[in-house]
């Protein structure tokens, strides 16, 4: 297991694609163009290319207060990319230990957490998070917990069947004899052992969270503005779509290509893995 | 068989309470929920007043109590917006939303199972070669984005259907194919891999050595083992149309009960929001249930060794 593969061309090209999306997001203050927040009511709808009589170039054009589309896609990538690596690190801390636990323990404990796990799988995420958010308030912060917190049970169930799997295994046995503690065993011999599967199922879920974000932000209750994120400039986009296409078309293409990228990625790392 | 029937409705049961319970914590998270049920403009004494009637100062073991109680009996309380009993606000909204998903789920088989189908039978070939991006860019599209799109060319540019609101059959093709989309790639994977499976084994090529086309063993034999696990997701799947259709239905102004979810968050109608969640989940269990138990069904080898 510890040799060195060589990566795969197509997931390296992925990966550096993926790469682009992050270096845009953390850049966003040096290469967005113009202000993301800086209104001009005298620029309200512009198409893109829109060259301004003070000569500036609106390549994406600007939304219905006049600000430049280009530059709120760009600091949009933040808030996409900011919530989805946020909230599936926080489902990650939460179900995977509980997985574990499980897995090694099994009896009563694991039975209360399956139960648990299964409960919350069977409340659409989409559902919960609105219900949650609603109670909460919307917010940065909170749409990261509220999206972690919906989304650990799967970490867990994938977590606790591999764990199974794995301590059956002799040199699990053998580290038991040789005195280890369960917290050593589980994080020492059996973790490294289920993080092939733990990584497909944090890339479907970094897509899926990418894709809650937007959402929620289209219905107004993730990021707030005037915060530029893709989900919320759509729904600007909306009320203007007979007038303003670009207002949906550019956000939505940026968001598609992020979410086909690791939907591609986490096919190619599930087929590597079997 | 009964054994299993009896146990798996146990076990849906169980996880119905659970999620009962998540939602009545998930309503007490910010500690006061009388706070969520008043409007901004509502004087201490009114909140005080509100608690009292609303049992919210009573100790959390006995009001949760309570909510399981009203349940049981199907009560989901009074609408303080619109006051108005919330069950009838949600029937009231129901049948869209179920009209909504059907269509959904019909355009996802419609597309998604032949789509599958072909791209087992042809593997490798130019079929699959073709529906393969198809089938990843449904997975991909936010059906926000999938739906504005389709607004603007077919709503705005070409002017042929509706843009949004139910009048009849034209305005329900563009939200299915929308809360589609994401279904129909999931059973064109689904029935992709199933139809592998089965297309490998013994009896396939028994079949072929006696003489039978492929045509005649995929129809007779192959489709009808391939339905088994597709028939599994297509019963999960309806749970996640009916919770994919809170974004849909606010796209195209469709009034169903995803969009009464959300103009409820608006309206600071609390109660109407729980019902929502409380009624999508509990049909998302029993969907399940019944997937499970169709399983057992069609496979007589789960339902003997019960």
């Amino acid at each position: 297991m510890r040799t060195i593969r060589r990566v795969p061309p197509g997931i390296l090209a992925l990966l550096a694609l993926l790469g682009a999306y992050g270096a845009v997001a953390l850049g966003a203050p040096w290469i967005a163009p113009h202000d993301p927040l800086h209104q001009s009511l005298l620029l309200r709808l512009r198409p893109p290319l829109y060259r301004a009589p003070s000569g500036t170039v609106f390549w994406l054009g600007t939304d219905d207060v006049g600000r430049d589309l280009l530059s709120r896609v760009i600091f949009g990538a933040r808030a996409s990319l900011a919530v989805a690596v946020l909230s599936v690190s926080v489902s990650l801390l939460v179900g995977t230990p509980l997985g574990l636990l499980a897995g090694w323990f099994r009896g009563w404990a694991a039975v209360a957490i399956l139960r648990i796990v299964d409960s919350v799988l069977s409340i659409p995420a989409i559902l919960l998070a609105v219900l949650t958010v609603a109670v909460l308030g919307p917010g940065f912060f909170d749409l990261i917990l509220v999206l972690g917190l919906t989304r650990w049970p799967r970490y867990t169930r994938v977590v606790y069947g591999q764990t199974l799997q794995v301590a059956t295994r002799p040199f699990i046995r053998a580290a038991e004899l040789a005195g280890a503690r369960p917290a050593r065993i589980l994080l020492r011999h059996v973790l490294p052992n289920i993080a092939g599967p733990l990584l497909v199922v944090a890339t479907t879920e970094f897509g899926l969270m990418i894709l809650f974000e937007a959402g929620l932000s289209f219905l107004g209750l993730g990021i707030q503005p005037p915060t530029p994120s893709w989900g919320s400039i759509m729904s600007d986009g909306r009320q203007y779509v007979d007038r303003a296409w670009w207002m949906t078309v550019f956000p939505g293409l940026c968001l598609f290509g992020l979410v086909l990228c690791v939907n591609l990625l986490g096919d190619r790392l599930r087929d590597d893995s079997r | 068989m009964l054994r299993h029937v009896a146990g798996r409705t146990g076990q849906a049961l169980v996880t119905i309470w659970g999620v009962l319970t998540i939602v009545f914590f998930a309503l007490h998270l910010s500690g006061d929920p009388t706070l969520l049920l008043v409007p901004p403009d509502a004087t201490a004494h009114q909140i005080a007043a509100l608690r009292h009637q609303l049992g919210f100062d009573r100790p959390l073991a006995v009001q949760y109590l309570s909510y399981l109680g009203h349940l049981a009996r199907l009560d989901l309380g009074q609408s303080l917006v619109q006051r108005l009993p919330v069950a009838t606000i949600l029937a009231a909204r129901i049948p869209y939303t179920l009209e909504l998903s059907a269509g959904a789920l019909l355009v996802a088989a419609g597309i998604g199972l032949p789509a599958g189908a072909a791209m087992a039978l042809w593997r490798g070939r130019w079929a699959e070669r073709a529906l393969a991006p198809l089938v990843l860019a449904g997975q991909s599209l936010p059906t926000f984005w999938s739906g504005i799109l389709m607004i603007l060319l077919f709503g705005v540019v070409l002017g042929w259907l509706p843009t949004s609101g139910a009048q009849g059959f034209a305005s329900l093709i563009m939200p299915a194919v929308a809360l589609g989309a994401l279904t129909m790639s999931t059973f064109a994977r689904m029935m992709r891999v199933a139809m592998l499976d089965e297309l490998g084994r013994d009896y396939v090529t028994a079949g072929r050595a006696r003489g039978l086309s492929l045509g005649a063993v995929v129809l007779r034999h192959v489709l009808r083992n391939a339905a088994i696990p597709v028939v599994t997701v297509a019963a999960l799947e309806i749970g996640n149309l009916m919770a994919g259709a809170v974004i849909v239905e606010t796209v195209f102004a469709w009034p169903g009960i995803g969009q009464l979810a959300i103009q409820s968050i608006a309206s600071r109608d609390f109660l109407v929001v729980q019902a929502v969640v409380l009624f999508v989940s509990v049909v998302y269990v029993l969907c399940s249930l019944l997937a499970d138990l169709a399983y057992a069904v069609i496979d007589p080898r789960i339902r003997l060794s019960g």
